[in-house]
């Protein structure tokens, strides 16, 4: 017992001198001033979080959550269909189809999304072939839109999404789909209140895995949505590496870490609430 | 759905062939890229420093990953259930966050930013994914053998070496691998905590990305996804071999 103790020693001062301490001094450095240097002053001030208050930044904050809400969304409306596909194939395709959606997985998202640069841009893949085809004249503005940015979320983050579900649908009771057509059910009810219903916790860790990793995403907008779109990922990043503004970036982090905190535990309840109907539905 | 899945990764690696700098059209097969390449004095710099962030990281991160795992195992419910947490903390805590918090200690620190802070880093994240696919292989194989081993007179060293090591090898290498893995691929962490003369292989991909296309970057790139694919797969093979063993997915969730 002793020695196991002795064991443990390592790993907990690692984590707690490159993980706890790293992020309790990005707190306390939220609530530091910074001199005409840029360099931080040890006095208390919450300038930080007053900066963050500034119609330009909350208008960002705001962008940032709508972006990450709606590629959630997409990637669930995406996403499902192909995991209960994959859950409900034969054994062999299963284990093919997961194959295929794992390996994007651990392809470096910097490389996929460079890929979207490939076929969006002006001479690219897309605009070549619509010319060719005479199907419009000029090429078409594709790259640096908002647009290029959600889909290139969508598609980093699909993975995210399919493997939970997939878990859940694999893992649920398939006798009782047979229980509810037994007794009457047609496909879609049986769908609709035994299928759904057990998927809701893939679903939800989906969602909160595709929310968390696309807001603290600076790659995506800054490679496919150029000088234009920022997201607050960007403004953190440009506080630390460009601006040295150390405290706003310190107070920007800890809001970000709070508000996505609060967007995962409205997610949970959005899910269980819908669990809650669908069970007062099946009474 | 595969089509929209895999269409850009296909464009990378037929782009790598393509006879021409800038048109999106197909201009003939060339292995030019490849060749520029290996003349490219910043790519095999960025290599060499990826590989050698990759070993050591590996290296320490497996060793760690794996004596959490195996002390945590004896430990009474309660406080394995907050030290459990504790290590998966960075697979869920945003990479942005962690590779900020880390550059901020080092700059309190005094520390340079060098292959080092990049290592400590990589050891940070990469440690509780060996954590996790280890202490799933032990949880499989319960107890009994190690019992049997202790009753048959064989000391805790003895149990360990012969009885335990060879049962959790293969989940080792499987994390191990993850762990290379995830070095070699990260950008996000090691954006912050790299100086000018840590550049990684994708961080300089990041540098070029920015600064517009050279199809050389598509050659890398393509080499890039054979290596993380490669390596997967032989994680994924390790974790299943062996028959009887409950299959497990090289994924944490």
């Amino acid at each position: 017992m002793n020695r196991n103790k002795l064991l443990l020693t390592p790993v907990l001062l690692w984590m707690a001198l490159f993980l706890i301490v790293p992020m309790l001094i990005v707190i306390g450095i939220s609530l530091l001033q910074r001199n005409a240097l840029g360099q931080l002053q040890f006095s208390f001030s919450i300038e930080g979080y007053k900066t963050f208050f500034d119609p330009l930044y909350i208008g960002i904050y705001w962008d940032t959550i709508v972006l990450s809400v709606l590629t959630t969304v997409i990637c669930l409306l995406i996403s499902y269909p192909m995991a209960y596909y994959i859950a409900n194939a034969s054994p062999r395709v299963q284990t093919w189809g997961l194959l295929l959606v794992t390996v994007p997985f651990w392809i470096n998202f910097l490389i996929r999304t460079y890929a979207w640069v490939l076929l969006l841009r002006t001479q690219g893949v897309v605009n070549t072939l619509l010319l060719e085809t005479g199907l419009i004249a000029e090429p078409l503005q594709m790259l640096y839109t908002p647009g290029a940015v959600l889909l290139g979320m969508v598609y980093n983050f699909i993975p995210f999404m399919v493997l939970p579900i997939y878990v859940a649908l694999e893992q649920m009771d398939k006798r009782l789909l047979d229980a509810a057509s037994d007794l009457g059910a047609s496909r879609w009810k049986a769908f609709r209140y035994v299928t759904l219903p057990q998927s809701r916790s893939g679903m939800m860790t989906g969602c909160v895995l595709v929310y968390v990793s696309t807001s603290g995403m600076f790659v995506v907008s800054d490679i496919l949505g150029g000088a234009k779109s920022s997201m607050l990922s960007n403004i953190i990043q440009a506080q630390f590496q460009g601006a040295r503004n150390w405290p706003f970036g310190a107070a920007l982090s800890v809001i970000f870490v709070l508000t996505s905190l609060v967007m995962i535990l409205l997610f949970n309840r959005a899910m269980q609430a819908r669990h809650l109907n669908v069970k007062e539905g099946r009474s | 759905m595969m089509v929209f899945l895999y269409l850009p990764i296909l464009m990378i690696v037929l782009y790598s062939f393509n006879n021409t700098r800038l048109s999106g059209s197909w201009e003939g097969f060339t292995f030019d890229w490849y060749l520029s390449l290996l003349d490219n004095r910043h790519v095999k710099e960025a290599l060499i420093n990826s590989l050698s962030i990759a070993l050591v990281s590996t290296a320490v991160s497996t060793v760690l990953g794996t004596l959490a795992a195996l002390s945590l195992r004896t430990l009474s419910r309660r406080s394995r259930g907050g030290l459990n947490g504790l290590l998966y903390l960075p697979v869920i805590i945003p990479d942005i966050i962690m590779g900020l918090s880390l550059l901020v200690l080092f700059s309190q620190l005094q520390l340079e930013l060098s292959k080092l802070t990049v290592m400590i880093a990589h050891i940070t994240f990469s440690l509780s994914y060996v954590y996790v696919v280890v202490s799933a292989r032990l949880a499989n194989m319960g107890r009994q053998l190690e019992e049997a081993a202790m009753d048959l007179g064989a000391s805790g060293w003895q149990t360990f070496r012969h009885v335990t090591l060879p049962q959790i090898a293969p989940g080792m290498i499987a994390g191990a691998l993850i762990a290379f893995t995830l070095s070699l691929d990260d950008f996000m962490v090691s954006f912050f905590v790299a100086g000018p003369s840590s550049t990684t292989l994708p961080i300089y991909i990041y540098g070029q990305v920015k600064r517009g296309i050279s199809p050389e970057i598509n050659a890398l790139c393509t080499l890039l996804i054979l290596v993380s694919v490669i390596l997967i797969l032989l994680a994924q093979y390790m974790l299943n071999r062996g028959k009887g063993q409950k299959k497990q997915k090289a994924l944490p969730f």
